[in-house]
């Protein structure tokens, strides 16, 4: 049941990029790619369904005090560059850690030379996860909106905006 | 016409600001649910819909028979990075803190 004042459980992000499929898929999974914009965490993906996903802590998270490892999740399905299903499951805050395990799905599709790329991120039974990746926890970043500005930033600048 | 002008013709309507709104309090809305709340013939709300779907405001998708209308706040992000980063968030911020003083007083 959902009331008028409970978040939904699904959250749907998008921003067109002029650039190429590739080059966004590169900066979503490499992990040298997704050191330069957004939160500025190394990730590591092993891009095959089961595959292990990991996001590091970015300096300053580790000198506030973050593990080493900040978010896991599995691959569920990986078709470059155009789909990347996975699950999300940030572990450095107790009160996200106890939270469902949630999933994201990446699309990008191409549409006359400019890339949308659309991030559905289902956050059911992760209220507090909600929260944050939707930029409403105060001293949490700007969340995914912020994240893809970012990414649209750097790859039709080559430079990214740096931290909010 | 750009981006940027799409986005700022699209929250020139208070109607389509007030369906921004209901999808911010709860997201995923259809048709018959955002019409209900507008006294409005549902072609209205269906064209208010399709402008903020233009300019990248809503995203819509579909699931089993329905159509769901979600919040993109990307759009909006953008041009905060875009104006507001760079007329300085600290002045901007300042004025908004006069502004509510101020308005407080009368």
């Amino acid at each position: 049941m959902t009331t008028a004042t409970e978040k939904s459980v699904t959250q749907v992000y998008r921003v067109f990029i002029k650039a190429k499929p590739q080059a966004i898929w590169d900066a979503i999974t490499q992990p040298e790619w997704a050191e330069k914009y957004g939160y500025g965490c190394r990730v590591e993906y092993d891009l095959r369904p089961g595959g292990a996903y990991r996001a590091l802590a970015s300096q300053p998270m580790k000198e506030h005090g973050a593990p080493e490892v900040i978010i896991v999740g599995e691959v569920v399905e990986s078709d470059p560059p155009r789909k990347l299903v996975q699950t999300w499951h940030p572990i450095w805050d107790p009160q996200e850690a106890a939270e469902a395990v949630t999933r994201l799905t990446w699309e990008i599709t191409e549409e006359q030379g400019v890339c949308k790329l659309t991030v559905t991120h289902d956050v059911t039974g992760a209220p507090w996860v909600a929260a944050m990746v939707a930029g409403e926890m105060k001293d949490a970043g700007g969340g995914w909106s912020w994240v893809l500005s970012d990414l649209k930033t750097l790859l039709e600048t080559g430079k990214a905006l740096g931290m909010c | 016409m750009t981006d940027d002008d799409r986005v700022f013709k699209a929250l020139a309507d208070p109607t389509r600001r007030y369906l921004l709104d209901r999808l911010f309090v709860r997201d995923g809305r259809t048709l018959t649910e955002l019409e209900s709340e507008l006294a409005m013939t549902r072609f209205g709300v269906m064209k208010h819909l399709r402008v903020l779907e233009a300019a990248g405001l809503v995203v819509s998708r579909r699931s089993g028979r329905e159509k769901r209308h979600f919040l993109n706040p990307v759009p909006i992000r953008l041009i905060h990075d875009r104006w507001i980063g760079k007329y300085r968030e600290r002045h901007a911020s300042a004025l908004a803190t006069l502004k509510s003083q101020l308005e407080e007083r009368t």
